[in-house]
């Protein structure tokens, strides 16, 4: 056994990996991945919500083990056996859905099943996990498993609040009695192609706070 | 006007850099240029230019505008004569009762536009562009007449910001923004874009006659309603629900003159848009079928907002594609969709508005490949010569 060297677990660089995936690294404003299921489950906060906690312990856990296991993969079949972890999990997540939470696991429907194709899953297994240490790597996968969805809450905040007027569930628009002065919810809101325009604004909005993102023509 | 332009010369000052009010210098341009001819010449190299530019081209779009908004005005309250069983009306009357009910809609679209397309020049530092002021005109014509104005301010808010300003402003956009307005209220707000009720003035709230149904002629059409249908010549006069300023095919027309021969609007496109519509409608009466397939295929012609897209719409110059050869290419196969939409869609009645949309984004792909086409026949020649 190679010796391994004690280092501390809250680096800053540790830190950094938890953080920049909130912001400058984020994976669907910054890296564009994963933009299918956003548009997909963020009609509500609540699917929206539980598939942003589903992404993160899938990618946690994956980048875990095959950071434990990456000195022992044979480079070239890496990918399968990184599928066959992904796999593993997104099952184990999708039936723990279907035991505890039965309405939302119905809402979200095929696409627990889809986290296996998710880029970001994929991505980070790949760029991260197959070359850092566990730790690191687990925390990775928290920091992007959070970027992805602090986006689709965000996203999914608006859509449900523009478009079924509600929070959560909660009917807020019919509690501040506006239907009354002929206010309507906006129907696109809950249509695919309005989360893509949503995604699009907040893009836009992190590029005009942050010129560094602007990428040169 | 003397006295106007001492006025204006001695307030410049402060909009010059470094002035009280340096960040409105564009707000000053655009109302300097509006009043007066500009002074200022080309300072550096010689420039060709057309006695075209923009604010001339959007006055006379604003002018083949008129007939369709006039006549739209008077539709709004023949019809609604016709829905509360009305007699004594006379034309004027009508007009006058349609022309007031269609201002509120006409003064929020420009107020929304106009105010968006200033605050985003300013940020900017452009000039305010002229851009606006003919889809302010078309946005209110497309609607119907009952819709609710915030949706209304809401849906222009969209169309300015999402479907121009992220491009560029003026010039820039991929898609027709009066049609971006519609598409966003249609899909926003279906209970006010579709239905029996929302194109006459006042239906929606009841307290029409017993019996009487507001259906569009391509709603008729759509459910099999053919003798219900009105007959050909009144489409063609306008004479029917719709849209305000599409029902006339007639109004439309003497617009489409207007943009032809000043050469503002591409006959091109017109042409053979109304070809690729005839042609798709001929081909569904010839090849059998039932029902919808057999209506004669010149009503498509005069059918919801096919001429009103044709004429306004399609012919957008900076949406339709660039290219001779292309715009015949983008006007047919405009027009065989909106036939293919409107006969074989089971949600959509309308299909001008979709093929428009759908054609706006195809444009640049059809230039790209007519320019090319054109690149290598010429390389051919040269290789051969």
């Amino acid at each position: 056994m190679e010796k391994v060297e004690k280092e501390p677990l809250w680096t800053a660089k540790n830190k950094k990996l938890l953080t920049n995936p909130l912001g400058m690294d984020n994976p669907i404003t910054v890296q564009v991945l994963g933009i299918c299921s956003a548009l997909a489950v963020t009609v509500k906060m609540k699917p929206a919500i539980v598939m942003a906690i589903s992404v993160t312990v899938v990618v946690a856990l994956s980048n875990l083990i095959i950071a434990l296991m990456r000195k022992s993969i044979p480079g070239r079949i890496r990918i399968i056996v990184q599928l066959v972890v992904i796999a593993t999990l997104v099952i184990m997540v999708d039936q723990f859905l279907k035991a505890f939470a039965f309405d939302v696991s119905k809402q979200l429907s095929v696409f627990v099943g889809l986290i296996i194709t998710n880029c970001i899953i994929m991505g980070r297994l790949e760029a991260f996990a197959m070359a850092n240490k566990p730790w690191p790597s687990f925390l990775d996968g928290i920091g992007n498993g959070a970027g992805y969805g602090l986006i689709l809450i965000i996203v999914s905040f608006f859509r449900e609040f523009l478009g079924s007027g509600s929070i959560m569930g909660y009917p807020v628009m019919e509690k501040l009695g506006v239907y009354k002065f002929g206010y309507e919810d906006n129907g696109m809101m809950i249509l695919p192609p309005m989360a893509l325009i949503t995604v699009g604004l907040i893009i836009w909005v992190q590029r005009a706070r942050n010129k560094s993102l602007i990428e040169n023509k | 006007m003397n006295f106007l332009l001492k006025r204006m010369k001695k307030i410049e000052p402060l909009f010059e850099k470094g002035g009280r009010f340096e960040k409105l210098r564009s707000v000053y341009d655009g109302f300097a240029t509006l009043l007066f001819v500009p002074d200022k010449v080309t300072s550096r190299g010689s420039h060709i230019r057309d006695h075209m530019d923009m604010k001339r081209t959007m006055t006379v779009v604003l002018i083949a505008l008129m007939p369709a908004l006039l006549f739209g005005s008077y539709n709004i309250g023949l019809q609604h004569t016709r829905a509360f069983g009305i007699n004594e009306w006379t034309m004027m009357h009508m007009f006058w009762f349609g022309f007031l009910k269609l201002l509120p809609l006409i003064i929020v679209s420009y107020l929304v536009g106009l105010g968006i397309e200033f605050i985003a020049a300013q940020i900017r530092g452009h000039e305010i562009n002229e851009g606006y002021l003919v889809t302010g005109m078309l946005i209110p014509l497309i609607m119907p007449i009952d819709v609710p104005l915030w949706m209304v301010a809401v849906s222009v808010a969209f169309a300015v910001i999402i479907g121009k300003e992220i491009f560029g402003g003026t010039g820039m956009n991929i898609l027709n923004p009066a049609l971006t307005a519609r598409a966003f209220l249609f899909f926003s707000y279906p209970g006010w874009m579709t239905g029996d009720n929302v194109w006459i003035e006042g239906l929606v709230k009841g307290g029409g006659l017993d019996g009487f149904s507001g259906a569009t002629p391509l709603a008729l059409a759509k459910l099999d309603g053919f003798a219900q249908m009105p007959s050909a010549m009144e489409m063609f006069i306008g004479t029917i629900p719709g849209s305000v300023g599409e029902t006339s095919t007639l109004a439309i027309l003497i617009g489409a003159f207007v943009l032809i021969l000043t050469g503002v609007g591409s006959w091109r496109i017109m042409l053979s848009m109304t070809l690729g519509a005839l042609g798709m409608g001929l081909l569904l009466n010839a090849t059998g079928g039932s029902g919808y397939t057999q209506i004669p295929a010149y009503y498509h012609l005069i059918m919801g907002g096919f001429a009103f897209g044709t004429v306004f719409m399609a012919t957008d110059p900076v949406s339709a594609a660039q290219t001779n050869t292309g715009k015949y290419i983008y006007g047919a196969l405009t027009g065989i969709l909106v036939v293919i939409i409107r006969v074989f869609n089971p949600a959509y009645p309308e299909g001008t508005m979709l093929a428009i949309l759908l054609m706006n984004v195809m444009a640049p792909l059809i230039d790209h490949f007519v320019v090319n086409a054109n690149i290598r026949r010429r390389l051919k020649k040269i290789r051969t010569a």
